[in-house]
Order: structure tokens, then sequence, then C-alpha cells
């Protein structure tokens, strides 16, 4: 808890810095591996309330078309947008969705094994992330426009547009080198 | 993520400069100045660029809520109220705070103490309010001599505390920790405690910055919280199932919330050793002997170092600059080679000598002392007694004044 973030120019790999060229080429492969990568998109690019958002949520949808282009029969790649962090009300159900702060963020009983956050407001994304990874496997990647994330497994920080097409391109660029993992999470995990 | 363009080099409305401000604090020309601790806090605010400060203005311990009203009728801060109690002046900071502003607040002893709900309400809601803590008594009967008890309130309350020994510190500090608390990593309130009268009511000398540069804008942008969301936690805090409800998730929930609080006090330290130059400052540490306080605790420790160099007795210091994010390892590598740990503090049950002692292998070398309360004074002849007496010295007996 409270790891030392990563400085400009560099990201983090479960806690440790490494350079940013590196994290892109990790999180291709985790991407690539997975059998149900899953995009979230939060508030703070779903929304057009201004012009980097708008830009941000274009190369969004860029990263998930080439996902889809990329990965193999049986993979299944998922754009879930999480427009706000309203609480669900009058009552949540914990076996589909992770956190009462997220109802759009759904877990589908631990299906997704990999995913990104990218445009969600640094403190409910560290929250959903601590509980993500406390009660699941899935591998956590954030896209985070600020610090970046110590909760995530993978965290890119000072998220721009050109970042997320930089993904797509290595996304591309290790198409058809990664063995995808075509077993569910749930049925390779512990809990 | 905000369409925000720089401002610095611009001017605002009283002509001062937004300046980058780790230029404006390490390398634009200082004037030294001959001021009171309060009035130093008045000149660090009208460089702040505060949006609004709230005061609730009963205490003696420090004239500083006054004079900014005088800065804010110079134009100098967005807007300037009075509470009705420190528990709703804490309250209104948090609104404020919420609505995206630069806040300032300033408090001492018990009225730290009658608003305290609030300080865990802002670590947890992610406000980055300043709070400067003029420590006095808090017992009753009531003081309003310095005595730091208080302190011992705030370090479980999630926000950063600092300790400001002299009044440049408190001068540089009060800048500096926006710019720690602002940090989106961060975004915790910070109480900016000295040992008030000591050093609210004497003049010292305080090398200012120029007074037409000021700290660019706080940027509300960079909340990691939606900025007053009235449908989400953590403004929105009751009716819901995230409250109100007795089920894993929910406390699931809430125990990540309250772990990325702490954690967020703990990504701090990279900022706050960037800024204030390390969370401990030494002196000597390959001495025998170490003296390891902070506030003015530590100034009384310099005179007691100067006292026993003139017997030949060799003793180090370490000064505690902040207290969250705590310098435990910081502090274990200081006082490796120490024989004995001297811990004088301004109170009674001695809380800094318990952290410490928490914090380093063979706890016993750790003296816990000496104290002084209620608004007693600390010569340093009683620091020199009680390390002369630890080395099995013969010492002069003092008068009791405290522990």
């Amino acid at each position: 808890m409270g790891i030392y973030l990563p400085n400009p120019g560099e990201a983090h790999i479960n806690g440790v810095i490494v350079p940013e060229e590196k994290a892109y080429e990790e999180a291709a492969k985790q991407f690539l591996m997975a059998k149900v990568p899953t995009l979230f998109p939060g508030p703070l690019v779903l929304w057009d309330w201004n012009e980097k958002a708008a830009k941000k949520a274009t190369a969004i949808r860029h990263l998930y078309n080439t996902l889809k282009e990329c990965v193999q029969p049986g993979q299944t790649p998922m754009l879930i947008p999480m427009p706000d962090y309203r609480p669900k009300y009058p009552k949540i159900n914990p076996e589909v969705e992770i956190n009462p702060n997220h109802p759009n963020l759904t877990i589908w009983h631990n299906k997704i094994d990999c995913c990104m956050f990218i445009g969600v407001h640094c403190h409910q994304a560290n929250l959903s992330l601590k509980i993500i990874r406390g009660g699941t496997s899935c591998y956590t990647i954030a896209m985070c426009a600020q610090a970046g994330h110590e909760d995530a497994m993978l965290s890119f920080r000072d998220a721009s547009v050109e970042k997320i097409m930089k993904l797509a391109e290595w996304v591309r660029k290790l198409k058809g080198t990664v063995q995808p993992r075509l077993t569910s999470a749930k049925s390779g995990a512990s809990n | 993520m905000a369409d925000t363009h720089s401002v610095i080099g611009t001017k605002n409305k009283k002509g001062q400069t937004f300046t980058d401000t780790w230029e404006m604090l390490n390398e634009a020309p200082r004037t030294p100045s001959f001021f009171t601790g309060s009035e130093v806090i008045k000149e660090a605010l009208r460089r702040a660029s505060c949006d609004v400060m709230i005061a609730y203005p009963i205490t003696p311990q420090s004239e500083a809520a006054a004079l900014i009203g005088e800065l804010f009728a110079e134009g100098y801060i967005g807007d300037y109220f009075r509470g009705e109690s420190e528990f709703a002046v804490m309250s209104q900071c948090a609104g404020a705070a919420f609505g995206g502003a630069r806040v300032f607040t300033t408090t001492a002893g018990p009225g730290t103490m009658r608003a305290m709900e609030n300080f865990p309400m802002w670590a947890g809601a992610r406000l980055p309010i300043q709070m400067i803590v003029t420590c006095r008594g808090i017992n009753s009967p009531l003081s309003i001599q310095p005595d730091t008890l208080e302190i011992a309130y705030l370090l479980n309350t999630g926000m950063l505390v600092w300790h400001a020994e002299t009044a440049q510190d408190f001068f540089d500090w009060i800048l500096k920790g926006y710019m720690v608390s602002e940090e989106p990593d961060v975004h915790l309130p910070l109480a900016l405690c000295c040992d008030g009268f000591f050093v609210t009511h004497t003049k010292d000398v305080v090398n200012l910055t120029p007074a037409d540069m000021c700290l660019p804008p706080y940027d509300p942008y960079r909340s990691p919280v939606p900025c007053m969301d009235m449908e989400c936690p953590p403004v929105r805090m009751m009716r819901d199932p995230f409250v109100m409800k007795s089920n894993y998730i929910s406390y699931a929930t809430h125990a990540s919330w309250q772990q990325e609080v702490w954690a967020a006090v703990e990504r701090s330290r990279k900022h706050t050793i960037r800024w204030i130059n390390g969370l401990i400052e030494t002196e000597n540490i390959d001495a025998e002997v170490l003296i390891v306080s902070s506030g003015t605790a530590v100034s009384q420790g310099r005179e007691a170092i100067r006292l026993l160099e003139d017997e030949g007795i060799s003793c180090g210091l370490v000064k505690i600059k902040s207290l969250r994010p705590w310098p435990g390892e910081e502090i274990r590598e200081a006082t490796k080679n120490a024989k004995h740990i001297i811990v004088p503090e301004f109170n009674v049950t001695g809380w800094l000598a318990k952290e410490i002692k928490a914090s380093i292998p063979n706890s016993d070398r750790v003296n816990a002392g000496p104290h002084v309360c209620g608004g007693m004074t600390m010569p340093p002849e009683i620091i020199v007694s009680e390390i002369k007496t630890l080395l099995g010295m013969r010492t002069m007996s003092l008068a009791g004044r405290g522990s």
C-alpha cells in the first residue's frame, strides 16, 4: 500500500517501475492472452465535456476495434462503459457486480480476465481495482491521466490520445505471437 | 483531463504574477522581514492564490484568522467568512473544497478537538484543505499556552501532518503544503502544526518570497473524485446500500476506501521529500547521544547541544518535519548508531516518543522526555540534565516542570 508511483515517461508493472515502452508490450500481451479482454471507459472520457475527452473516446474505440481484429476465435473483447459512480439502489447483487459504486462494472462471475480502466476518477478507480484484485483473478491495467494507479497490476500515467493509439499499435504488432488462454478466468481461479 | 492552459506568467486581479512554485520558492530572491508567526501566516496566504478562508477567530492563540481577514479586504483572498463554531468552520471548509476551491483555515486547542469529526471526513472525501494548527492546551482548566497534545489526535485522521519548528518553516511549508496536498495521487488535507505562542506571537527574521509572485491556482479537474457530484459518494453518503447495508460488498468498499486514504498518505512521501527536502533533518548522527524531536522542542534541543559541547559531550540531532507521512525508515537509519535517544516534548503523554519506539529496533534506547506541558517553557538545561543523568554524570537538580 502506498507504492512510489512512476515518474513521467515511466509505468509500473506489479509495483516495479519500468520504462513506458515495456509496459505497452506487457499490456498488449495481456490483452492478447485474455479470453475476455475488456475496456472500462469512465465518465472522464464518456462525456463530451472537452475536446480532449472526445478525441480520447475515439482512440478508445480504435483500441477496441483493434483488439477485435487481433484476437483469435474464442476470445471476446468487450467495451463496457462506466458512465458514473452512482450507488445502485435499493440493492446490489454481489454475484454480478463487484462494486456498488460501479453498477456498470459487471465482472460476470469473474469471466473477465483482463481489463483496462481509462477515464475513471483516480479514487474510484483505486477502490474498484483493489476489490477486483482482492476478489478475482482478473489482470488489471490502468491508463491513468494523472499519476498512475498502484492498485492496477500495470499502470500508465499521463494518458493521452497518443498513448492509447500506441497501445493499439502494440496490440497489432504482437498479433499472432501470443498464445491465448482459452479457458475462462474463473476455471483457473481459486475464488 | 481538463483543457487547461498554463497560467504561469499571467497576472491575477491584484497584479501578482502566477509563478511556477518551484521557481518561486527555490530561485526567486528573498527579502528578510521581521514578523510574528501570525504575520508570517498572513504573508504566506498573500502568495497562496487561496480561494476561500473560513475563520472562527475566538482563540487568542493566533491572530492569523483576523489578519487574513485584512488580506480579504485587500482583495487577496477569494472569499472569507466566519463560522458559528469550529465544527461549523471545518464543515464549511469541506463544502468549499467539494466545490473545487483552494481552502485555508486555522484552529488551535479545544477548537481542534471540537471540530475533530470533520478531519477524517476531509481525508475520506479527498479534500486538499490546509489547516494551520497553532497548538495550545486542550484540557480543562483551559490554557492558551503551547502544548502539543492535540497533534496526537490528528495522527490517525488520514490527514497529512507536518510540524514546523520556526516561522520560516511555516512560511515555506504553507506554500509547499498546497503543492503536496493537491497532487492527484495524494489529494488529502494537511494539518500544518506549530507550537502556538512560541511561534505565533514571537518575532523572527523570515525570508519572504516577492509579494508580486503567487502560486498557480488550484486545478479541481485533477481531483481524484468528481467535483461536487451530489449523486455519488463521497458527497452522497447516506440512504445508499453503500453505507447502510450489512453485507460483504459494502464492507469491502468501506475497507478499500480507508485503505485508499492511507495509501494516499504513503504516496505523499515522494512529493513531501521533494518539497520540504526530506522528512527529517539530521546533524552529527554519529554521536552516541541523539536528540530526536519536532517543533520548537528541536530549537531547545539545539541549545542543549551547544551547552553539552561546552562540557565536551557530543550530541546529535534529528528534526522530524513530517509526522504523516511518518519517516520511520529515515529515523531507523539516523538512529542506528545511537546508544541514547532523547525525545523532548511539549506534552504530558509523550506521543512522539511512542511513535519513535514503535519504529526502531532496541527501543529501550528511547528516553521519553523531558516533557513539559500546560504551557511551561522547556529550558535547554533540563534537556542537558536529562542527558547527563542518562550518561551517569552528576547534574544539578531542577524544579519539576512536568514529568
